[in-house]
């Protein structure tokens, strides 16, 4: 049985130098970088739309993390990163402000129904057949 | 009104709006449980992700062919990514990626049971990208519809390329399990070994699982263990038996209604695995630990980066 073969992880000589080594952990470096969130356009003339977030010390670290991890399969031809503190949200608590105080069909092409005031204009100016 | 009537209508609230099926955002007020428990299982699936990276990566150097090389060298990056997107979503309800980091290699939190064993040969890789990513996306594609938007968003991605992974298993399986005598063996044998921790994958049975119903009802669960474990069996048995493989439980059958009977796992046994006790537990940890210590200076370097900004205009 081929059982031998895990003896080839290249990462199997160095563990007993893992785990002694673990034995003084060494303390993790400050890397909490800002946010930076993520939007990708899939192609020209298509909106870019919002698909997630990096950590990242510039603007430029961010554009090449998140082509990383936004953009190994699905089509993109410009990524745009926004640091998160900069969007400025309403909170959905008041997404009542959003409701239409009023009928607001007036501002809608469907609001207007113009064909049945035709025809019935049509047929009662048609004159009677003997 | 008094600090307690204020919690129960907002509770009353909130459990309204889960059942009505809307998604919970970051900013939303949601009780300190169901943000805990939600923290505690986004930091253990990240933890998995890029834990689940070391036994595959490992295999990358000695990938029969070049092909199998670069899809298994994209599964792996997959791997890492989606440990990114889950640390992030985990970040929304409150600890930070160092902290979470830190917790992993100390033991504190934990990491799937099925990364705390070796993968002993080149069928390993086939096997658990076949089956250990196949139980994955049941478990994932039930979780994609839970109530926390972050979380639900960054599984509708995970889940479809995990699909890639396991047609990518499955791929190598089929070569083994139609190759040579000595292939099919390899890939018996691995099956033998993964048999057990696979049938563990969904955590222990409906009958000594706690909390269950609370988080079924929050809908940070949509299915209990038994019921996602029984789904993957209905899906897996017959195709592993169409390969003429065996599965190394005496006890398996599958009745008229299709229901699939097994030999109960060890649920003790699954505890002391992942609490640390497992074959690579500590193994695994150590080499986490190092890849970290050894590439803090990549970290470094980042972080003294040269500021520059996109010099076109966008809009």
């Amino acid at each position: 049985m081929a059982r031998a073969g895990w003896k080839f992880n290249p990462y199997h000589h160095r563990i007993p130098e893992a785990l002694e080594r673990a034995r003084h952990p060494v303390p993790p470096a400050d890397t909490e970088w800002p946010v930076w969130e993520v939007f990708r356009q899939p192609e020209r003339g298509e909106p870019h739309v919002h698909v997630g977030s990096v950590h990242a010390p510039d603007a430029q670290m961010a554009l090449v993390l998140a082509k990383e991890q936004f953009s190994r399969r699905e089509p993109c031809v410009q990524l745009w990163v926004v640091r998160a503190e900069a969007i400025f949200a309403t909170p959905y608590e008041d997404a009542d402000i959003f409701e239409p105080a009023l009928d607001r069909t007036y501002r809608l092409a469907a609001g207007y129904k113009v064909r049945p005031r035709i025809n019935q204009a049509a047929s009662s100016s048609e004159e009677p057949s003997s | 009104m008094t600090q307690a009537q204020l919690e129960a209508r907002r509770l009353e609230r909130f459990e309204a709006r889960v059942a009505r099926g809307e998604k919970v955002e970051p900013g939303d007020w949601m009780p300190e449980e169901y943000r805990f428990e939600l923290a505690r299982l986004i930091h253990n699936h990240a933890n998995s992700e890029i834990m689940g990276a070391l036994p595959e990566g490992s295999w990358i150097p000695y990938a029969p062919t070049l092909k199998r090389k670069m899809a298994l060298t994209a599964k792996v990056q997959d791997e890492v990514g989606h440990g990114h997107l889950l640390y992030r979503v985990a970040e929304t309800l409150g600890k930070s990626r160092e902290q979470m980091l830190e917790e992993l290699f100390s033991g504190k939190a934990k990491f799937s049971n099925v990364f705390h064993y070796p993968a002993e040969t080149w069928a390993d890789v086939g096997i658990i990208g076949w089956l250990i990513d196949g139980a994955a996306i049941v478990n994932q594609t039930m979780m994609a519809q839970g109530s926390y938007g972050p979380y639900s968003r960054a599984l509708k991605r995970i889940c479809a390329e995990e699909s890639f992974h396991i047609k990518h298993g499955y791929d190598i399986v089929v070569s083994l399990a139609t190759g040579t005598p000595e292939q099919r063996a390899m890939l018996q044998d691995a099956l033998n070994r993964w048999w057990e921790p696979i049938m563990m994958f969904f955590g222990p049975s409906d009958k000594r699982s706690v909390h269950t119903e609370k988080l079924v009802r929050w809908r940070v669960k949509l299915k209990t263990n038994d019921e996602q474990r029984q789904e993957f069996l209905r899906k897996f048995v017959p195709k592993i038996w169409e390969l003429g493989l065996s599965i190394p439980d005496p006890n398996l059958y599958i009745d008229e209604q299709g229901t699939v009977h097994y030999t109960e796992p060890d649920w003790d046994q699954f505890l002391t695995v992942v609490r640390g006790g497992g074959p690579m537990s500590q193994a695994r940890l150590a080499t986490r630990r190092l890849a970290w210590e050894e590439n803090a200076w990549v970290r470094e370097a980042l972080a003294l980066a040269e500021k520059r900004y996109a010099d076109f205009p966008i809009a």
